[in-house]
């Protein structure tokens, strides 16, 4: 099952600029834990590049998940630089962030984080709801996106209907619905089974290569594997910055793994 | 196109959806609204209806009436009743018409009662004598027949209008006029019948009297020639106040009562009775509405408290939403309108069982329920306000969660 359908990839990538899609400079930021007080970045400086696909690994306490945060503008730094696309946004209101998050930026959670009682169909409409968009484009570009994940028979499922890969399949199609700029997938592949992960980052490096920039935070090198570089961040500091050598392709590693009777 | 703010009907589905989702609770959230405002749409109309039937009650007895009444008398320290005093005269009648502009009809009255006799059938009642005018002052029209004459009430002529209840009881069904009835030992003629009025306002049954010419009272059944009362009819409702005081004026000068000393007659305006009735069933209206007020609060309370179990619950929903895009104003636009749904669903839930329990009591307790428009609109925009108000904190509470934190809530 479940190879990307081949719709223009274009349709979920925005136009190419040289701009970098992400560049931070020197990001601190700190947390207050009762009495004491917690550096968790301690100057942190990345430029990701159009078009690029990043796993960002680490232990947890390393700061990686308060690192996507910020990229994910769900929080602001306390010092430093954040420039998507160009735009200095780490100071921003938080309705401009709103905004951001909702047309710039796509989410993808471990926890898949559907709404539960709404359909995949509803669930992939949210986004574009709140981009105030009207209910006829909501519904084609909804519909669209799903066939792009293989999703297409199953739009009026509700997520229980589903299962894990599926739903992390809707989730990606809600993350891609408003064009991101950059998907942000937390652990996407933290509650799914090995097959199933595979078949995530199979879609993963799909999109990738046709343009869309990726920054995927993950524990697990098998996965870490499949992006084009690793950064590892270890006590609130970038300590490894690497490109992947010998990259597999996600549908090769699909072909040689044991068939699991999924559905 | 694109919209200002999410489309309206979007909304309105997420908030049905959300209700749905626990039906029992959002009816019974409802509840307290529907009881709210039922109650108070139901008081309102129990209220204005009293208002109403004091009014027409009122009405009943005579437009811009003024009643002038013999006074008490003071006899060597013992003070008879009122009426007991013979001061009050036929001419005391005719000055107040020539002296007060602003009165246009004026009437005697004095009374006895008496057994009425008709054939096998007899009636006691209430003889009244008085003028044609009578009839004209207390707004009173006549079933059958008619008033006697002025000419009637010169010349003492044994002439006689029926009340409704006496007719009933002499006649039943057939038409009395021209047939002679013996009122003590004298025979009189009926000329007319009076339409039935009801009990007045203090229960007592206004068609239970028969009428005849003044004179005729005086001088073949009493044998007095006082009155007991004048009824006299101001030219409008303004007029009869100053009236009330030029007719106390004329009076005290023709009973030559010197400055201090106390009226030998007494004069009441239907006005003041009016408006003080008025005043007194709007006060009882506004309490009756206050108290079942009260209830409409205690039922946003339970809205905002369902409300608050709600925002906690859907906790990671909201992170979710905050995460994909949603800004404050729409997390919030989100609450607001579920609970505004809860509270306008109840409101018109309300209205309909305020409406139907208003039906109820017009029919089992035969009192009279005035609903109105302006009731209905106020408890609909009540209710949506309540919605507001009491939905304004917990989807506060919503807009300003943490995402971060939100979406790490289980």
């Amino acid at each position: 099952m479940a190879t990307l359908a081949q719709v223009e990839l274009n349709e979920v990538v925005r136009g190419s600029s040289t701009v970098p899609v992400i560049e931070v400079e020197d990001i601190h930021k700190f947390y207050q834990l009762g009495e004491t007080q917690v550096h968790a970045l301690r100057g942190v400086n990345l430029t990701i590049e159009r078009g690029e696909f990043v796993a960002i690994m680490g232990s947890s306490g390393s700061g990686k998940s308060t690192f996507m945060n910020l990229l994910g503008c769900l929080d602001r730094p306390n010092s430093g630089k954040y420039m998507l696309e160009g735009d200095d946004v780490s100071q921003l209101e938080k309705k401009a962030l709103a905004a951001i998050r909702n047309r710039k930026l796509g989410f993808v959670f471990q926890g898949f984080n559907l709404l539960s009682r709404t359909t995949a169909l509803e669930n992939v409409e949210l986004p574009m709801l709140y981009a105030k968009l009207d209910k006829q484009q909501r519904l084609g570009r909804a519909k669209e996106v799903l066939e792009l994940v293989g999703l297409g028979q199953r739009m009026d499922h509700f997520p229980s209907q589903l299962s894990g890969g599926q739903q992390q399949r809707v989730a990606i199609a809600r993350a891609l619905v408003n064009k991101p700029a950059i998907l942000l997938a937390d652990e996407p592949t933290g509650n799914l089974d090995s097959r199933t992960s595979v078949e995530i980052m199979q879609i993963f490096q799909e999109l990738n290569d046709g343009g869309l920039t990726i920054v995927l935070v993950t524990h697990e090198p098998d996965v870490a594997q499949f992006a084009k570089r690793i950064v590892v961040f270890r006590d609130g500091k970038i300590r490894h910055d690497d490109l992947v050598q010998d990259r597999p392709k996600a549908a090769e590693t699909l072909k040689n793994m044991p068939a699991v009777d999924e559905d | 196109m694109t919209g200002v703010i999410m489309d309206f009907a979007a909304i309105l589905r997420i908030a049905v959806q959300a209700l749905t989702r626990n039906k029992m609770r959002s009816l019974l959230t409802m509840l307290g609204i529907i009881i709210g405002v039922g109650a108070v749409i139901a008081t309102v109309g129990l209220g204005q209806g009293a208002q109403q039937a004091v009014q027409d009650q009122i009405a009943s007895m005579g437009t811009n009436l003024l009643y002038i009444s013999a006074g008490s008398v003071n006899r060597g320290g013992i003070r008879l009743g009122g009426g007991a005093t013979k001061t009050l005269v036929d001419n005391d009648m005719q000055a107040i018409l020539r002296e007060v502009p602003q009165v246009s009809q004026v009437a005697p009255g004095a009374g006895a009662s008496s057994q009425v006799v008709y054939e096998n059938q007899n009636w006691s009642t209430r003889v009244t004598g008085t003028s044609p005018q009578y009839f004209d002052i207390r707004n009173w029209p006549f079933a059958r027949g008619g008033s006697f004459t002025d000419d009637d009430v010169t010349r003492a002529t044994n002439v006689v209008v029926l009340g409704a209840t006496v007719q009933q009881n002499l006649f039943g069904n057939s038409d009395p006029t021209g047939q002679t009835v013996r009122i003590g030992n004298l025979p009189f003629q009926v000329v007319g019948v009076l339409t039935a009025k009801g009990q007045s306002g203090l229960g007592q049954d206004q068609d239970d009297g028969v009428y005849i010419p003044i004179t005729t009272l005086q001088k073949k059944i009493t044998g007095q020639d006082w009155l007991q009362y004048i009824m006299a009819s101001a030219s409008s409702q303004a007029a009869s106040f100053s009236a009330q005081n030029q007719i106390t004026a004329v009076l005290r000068d023709r009973h030559r009562i010197r400055a201090g000393q106390d009226d030998d007659f007494s004069v009441r305006n239907l006005a003041d009775v009016a408006q003080l009735a008025d005043a007194s069933s709007r006060v009882m209206t506004m309490l009756l509405a206050s108290i079942a007020g009260v209830s409409l609060i205690v039922g946003g309370i339970g809205i905002m408290n369902i409300m608050l179990v709600s925002v906690t619950e859907r906790t990671r929903e909201i992170g979710i939403r905050i995460a994909i895009g949603a800004t404050e104003s729409d997390v919030m636009r989100q609450f607001l309108s579920e609970s505004v749904v809860l509270s306008l669903t109840g409101g018109v839930v309300g209205i309909l069982f305020g409406v139907g329990s208003s039906v109820m009591i017009t029919r089992l307790l035969g009192w009279n329920m005035l609903i109105s428009p302006a009731a209905v609109v106020a408890a609909v925009v009540f209710s949506m306000a309540v919605g507001i108000f009491f939905g304004f904190y917990p989807a506060r509470k919503a807009a300003v969660l943490d995402p971060i934190e939100a979406l790490r809530f289980e």
